[in-house]
């Protein structure tokens, strides 16, 4: 299989945008999403984008995550033009290159705690034997050291303990890059700090973090703060 | 690494089992279809070609006509010659020639009346075409020979006396033994009478019929055809009828008849499938997310693609296994019921049947499972993801 990861620490520039927009046709009209957005992004930075519903931050997020791809504008990605990939080397890029901690979990209900964080490993590594990692090093990272409750499915778990899970998952294949779709969106004070603190460590050991907030006080543990208004960058403490 | 998704597709079935098992019911019932039907099909046509086949392999030759039947007498004026049958010898090489007549009579057995059908031929010529069973063959010029069916009708033993129309009297020497439908005589309702008996009472003026034994069954073709230049060069004198040409269009039309009862079951099997399709389908809607989920931590479509068709060749599997070993006892059942034995069941033809259903089983949910294995590795990750 594939690996992206030649090319990584070579450059401090993990991703850049470069005139970026995105463009939704709907029968009702274009809604341009993204407008020219020019951004660069540094190896070990700890970003939080923010803005109002709609404003979309979501698409850049979708857009980083190589979830979907520019209408025009060049987007690089650890020094690859995604532009350039096929699905399937924008899927590597993503399982290689990118984790991803989002508000709702997604974890899968199928699968249990250990299976969850197991499963994104066995796709980069083709056996259970992974590479190195082991799912549980993930987990205790993330703060779940109960070992009892890897064999639990997701539904068990209290949700800033599915966080962990998430969190585990997106740190198991050892990914340059964080991204945290509101990631104490679904979590009381007292989880929401603790899963920060946990991102701000994680931050501190080297991962890229970049996450999309609504709550000021969230953004508050980022070093850099990114508003966005109707597609475009209004502000960037960077 | 393929087992991964081979456990989700697993786990999946597990998660909606009875759905699944509806699913899986499909198939059976449509793999059953087609083997039981593929059974019945096929032991109906070994059942025929076996009491067929007991006639081996014979040549019957026939004046031409345009109105006379193909296995019934000729018109008076259409008869086979004493020089033909010298010809036809002389044609037939080694091969066994019989000429006969063939006509049907008015007879008395005591004070039981009726009409009978009545074959006429040399004695010599009688264990070539018939067995007795109890009694002799008929020597000479006196006795007769009565099928196993005309027996039973007019209660006829060894030593029975049958009065003639013409007031002829003759005794039973021999019962025959029960042969079924032949292509060339029809003994089992008949009384076979030696000819020169026959020619002495009757005014004849050639045979109605004659039988070449063939021994070689490669021959028969190259004897039809060398009859057919002998007498039927300028205009059509004589017809021939091979037994095996007869035996292979009963065959075909019995092969046909298999291949239509397989074809209902194949519908059974159709509307399996759409339920594989429509279940796979409703999955696909309701795991959008999961799969948004799946493609975000780094699955392939390809992957996505394998997860759903895994799952259809599952449901085939299952469904075609049980299907296969059900229809042991379907085929069982439905050959006890319609054809009353069940000797025809491990034929390999009849097995190849269950194979048969089975292939098309696990195929029908394979194919089933394309569309919605597609749809679901085309699904806009990010789309997936916002579904709830």
């Amino acid at each position: 299989m594939e690996t992206v990861t030649a090319t990584e620490g070579a450059d401090p520039v993990l991703l850049r945008f470069e005139e970026v927009s995105k463009v939704y046709p709907l029968p009702a009209g274009d809604v341009i999403a993204l407008d020219r957005v020019s951004l660069t992004v540094e190896r070990g930075e700890f970003i939080a984008i923010m803005g109002p519903s709609g404003s979309g931050k979501t698409t850049l997020l979708n857009l980083i995550g190589c979830l979907d791809v520019p209408s025009s504008g060049r987007l690089v990605i650890n020094s690859r033009d995604v532009a350039e990939l096929s699905d399937d080397e924008l899927t590597f890029l993503r399982r290689d290159t990118i984790g991803f901690i989002f508000q709702h979990f997604n974890l899968i209900p199928l699968l249990s705690v250990l299976e969850n964080v197991e499963y994104p490993l066995i796709l980069k590594c083709r056996d259970r034997a992974g590479c190195g990692q082991t799912p549980q090093m993930a987990l205790r990272a993330a703060g779940l050291d109960d070992e009892r409750l890897y064999t639990h499915k997701p539904n068990e778990l209290s949700g800033g303990q599915q966080q962990r899970v998430a969190i585990a998952r997106a740190l198991v294949n050892d990914p340059s890059l964080l991204l945290c779709d509101e990631p104490t969106g679904n979590l009381d004070q007292k989880t929401g700090k603790a899963i920060m603190d946990l991102l701000t460590e994680m931050n501190r050991n080297g991962k890229t973090i970049i996450m999309v907030t609504h709550d000021l006080g969230v953004a508050g543990y980022a070093t850099r703060q990114i508003q966005i208004v109707d597609g475009r960058i209004m502000e960037d403490t960077g | 690494m393929s087992l991964i998704f081979f456990d989700f597709a697993r786990r999946n079935l597990q998660r909606n089992l009875f759905r699944s098992l509806l699913a899986v019911v499909g198939i059976v019932i449509g793999v059953l279809a087609i083997s039981t039907l593929g059974i019945l099909g096929n032991s109906l046509t070994l059942s025929v070609t076996e009491s067929l086949s007991t006639v081996g392999d014979s040549l019957t030759v026939i004046p031409h006509s345009g109105a006379g039947s193909q296995f019934g007498g000729a018109t008076a004026q259409e008869k086979i010659s004493e020089r033909q049958v010298q010809d036809l010898r002389r044609v037939a090489g080694t091969n066994p020639v019989i000429p006969l007549y063939s006509t049907a009579d008015r007879i008395e057995v005591g004070t039981q009346k009726g009409v009978i059908s009545i074959y006429a031929m040399d004695p010599d010529d009688m264990p070539q075409l018939v067995t007795v069973e109890k009694g002799i063959y008929v020597r000479g010029n006196g006795g007769i020979l009565a099928g196993t069916r005309a027996a039973e009708e007019f209660k006829l033993k060894v030593g029975s006396q049958v009065r003639f129309a013409n007031g002829d009297t003759q005794r039973v020497v021999g019962i025959l033994e029960e042969r079924g439908i032949g292509f060339d005589i029809q003994p089992d309702f008949a009384l076979i009478v030696p000819s020169r008996w026959y020619e002495d009472r009757n005014e004849v003026k050639g045979y109605d019929q004659v039988i070449i034994k063939v021994h070689n069954v490669d021959e028969v073709d190259a004897l039809e055809k060398a009859i057919d230049e002998r007498f039927n060069r300028r205009e059509t004198v004589l017809d021939t009828f091979s037994s095996k040409e007869i035996l292979s269009s009963i065959q075909d039309v019995f092969g046909q008849i298999s291949t239509f009862t397989t074809a209902i079951g194949g519908i059974s099997l159709v509307v399996a499938g759409i339920s594989i399709l429509n279940v796979m389908m409703m999955s696909v809607t309701e795991r959008t997310k999961e799969i948004g989920i799946l493609r975000s931590v780094g699955t392939l479509r390809n992957e996505v693609r394998k997860i759903f068709i895994y799952e259809a060749l599952m449901l085939g599997l299952i469904g075609s296994v049980l299907g296969g070993l059900l229809s042991f006892g379907g085929g069982y059942l439905i050959s006890l019921l319609i054809l009353q034995t069940t000797e025809y069941l491990f034929d390999p033809t009849s097995l190849s049947s269950i194979a048969l259903g089975m292939g098309f089983g696990i195929g029908t949910a394979l194919l089933s499972g394309l569309y919605p294995a597609w749809k679901a590795s085309n699904l806009n990750p990010i789309e997936a993801l916002r579904f709830e």
